[in-house]
């Protein structure tokens, strides 16, 4: 995974968990790190915002969308298919 | 303690321009869901909507009233006078003194609001029309109504995001049954079909892209609509004095807070409301035989509703119906509780659920006699309204065949 993509994300995860960028385990869950539904959709408007993506994401239904939130690694994953995808 | 009735109802909504073709749509199940028709709709993720269709404001308002009323409040007007023109009532001296208005929205006049903010800052525009404000204010409809129809008595708007409207008629019903008023003109609209009332809704991520499925397991969200419902009320006896035709009684009213989340609904919340219109009604739970639910078709809502149904319900639970026509006509947030209503009527008078429409798969969590997709013959005595709005507010209205 690209280094930018990594940090940058941990650090909007970091802020939404109100947590240092240290304490973020590439293992850990969303539920782990503390961050609610509400938590959820305002990490993802940020990760949009910072790489002018867009995220197929809806709170109805987290686990069918193609967007994998299962872990910050997973996460990590999806965003760096995206940005691959979205700016080609 | 005086007894309140509905003596007049109208509406406007995706399924039609009045009550008689709303009841007829609900009979046949009808969707008034589409796709959007408004500016800007491609730069939306979300493009279907409740509009209102086979509504031409220029047919029914001069020029001079189009530039003062905003969607909104036209759709307001359009009910009201059909509302008001079934009750039969005219409004001077005491009986105007002693009637207002009570209305609810949650957005007010949102297309003004968009239209403008769109000239001064993507048009660069320096000037907007002078009657902005008058328009786009949340009590402009409400004003309206009793300006055309000479009401002076208690009269406000309440703003209580999707609840909004049961919280208005709450107030409409105990403003009359206390004494302090003899009609009451209540009800809601909103207009949030413009494309900054959708994208802010887009950004919840709560929207569905195809359609409102409430109840079902593959429910994947919620569906905006758009649209008003106006009620008469009146106090019993001086409805039976003039002779009116009664559509139904109001019996009681709840509301609760779940002071605990602003998006997420509260299960104890929702029962509380439930509950507390039932002893407000002085009514036994298991004389209820519909609920006309919030079912907005939401993961959160439906699976909390129906939690919270079985709470207040216990085993008679499993024996009443509740549907949401939401499936049918959207979500129209600050009115949507009015237009509901008018199923709760049709279920009283004319022995008919609305159905839920929609409904493909079975949901555990949801394990209710939801109505699925045909509308059903059964007699019932007494219906409940459910409203639960953002924030926590929660509305319930109990209504009884007379």
């Amino acid at each position: 995974m690209s280094a930018s993509v990594k940090e940058k994300v941990i650090e909007i995860i970091a802020e939404q968990a109100v947590l240092e960028v240290s304490d973020i385990k590439l293992d850990a869950s969303l539920e782990d790190l503390g961050i609610d539904s509400l938590g959820l959709v305002e990490s993802i408007f940020a990760i949009e915002e910072a790489f002018d993506i867009s995220v197929p994401f809806n709170a109805n239904e987290p686990s069918e969308s193609e967007f994998d939130i299962s872990s910050v690694s997973a996460i990590i994953g999806a965003v760096e298919k995206l940005v691959a995808e979205q700016k080609a | 303690m005086r007894r309140v009735v509905i003596t007049g109802q109208g509406t406007i909504n995706a399924l039609a321009t009045s009550s008689g073709e709303t009841f007829e749509a609900f009979r046949e199940g009808r969707c008034g869901i589409g796709p959007l028709d408004i500016r800007d709709v491609d730069r939306l993720a979300i493009q279907i909507g409740g509009q209102v269709h086979g509504y031409d404001p220029q047919q029914e308002f001069n020029r001079q009233e189009i530039s003062l009323y905003d969607r909104f409040t036209q759709f307001t007007l359009h009910a009201a006078r059909e509302a008001i023109g079934q009750s039969g009532l005219s409004f001077s001296g005491d009986l105007a003194a002693q009637s207002g208005v009570i209305l609810g929205t949650s957005g007010g006049g949102l297309n003004t609001q968009d239209e403008n903010y769109r000239a001064v800052y993507e048009e660069g525009k320096n000037r907007v029309h002078p009657f902005v404000v008058p328009k786009l204010m949340n009590n402009a409809a409400a004003s309206h109504v009793s300006m055309q129809y000479n009401l002076k008595g208690p009269s406000f708007t309440v703003a209580t995001a999707c609840a909004s409207s049961n919280h208005a008629m709450g107030q409409a019903f105990n403003f009359i049954r206390s004494g302090m008023a003899t009609v009451m003109i209540t009800g809601g609209s909103e207009s949030m079909l413009c494309f900054g009332g959708v994208k802010a809704w887009e950004g919840l991520r709560v929207m569905s892209k195809d359609a409102c499925r409430p109840f079902s397991a593959n429910r994947n969200g919620m569906v905006q609509g758009e649209g008003a419902a106006i009620f008469v009320m009146e106090d019993y006896a001086h409805a039976k004095a003039r002779g009116a035709e009664i559509l139904a009684e109001v019996i009681g009213f709840a509301m609760t807070s779940d002071a605990s989340d602003i998006v997420m609904p509260s299960r104890q919340g929702a029962a509380r409301a439930i509950s507390g219109a039932m002893k407000d009604a002085k009514i036994h739970p298991s004389e209820v035989g519909y609920i006309n639910a919030h079912g907005t078709g939401t993961a959160a809502n439906d699976k909390t509703e129906c939690a919270a149904v079985s709470d207040a319900f216990g085993s008679h639970a499993d024996n009443l119906m509740i549907s949401s026509t939401k499936s049918m006509h959207g979500h129209v947030i600050g009115g949507t509780g009015a237009i509901e209503l008018l199923a709760c009527i049709m279920a009283l008078r004319d022995g008919i659920i609305a159905p839920t429409v929609n409904y493909e798969e079975p949901d555990p969590e949801c394990a209710l006699d939801v109505v699925p997709n045909e509308a059903r013959e059964a007699k019932v005595d007494v219906v409940l309204s459910n409203a639960f709005a953002f924030g926590g507010l929660n509305a319930v209205l109990a209504l009884k065949r007379v």
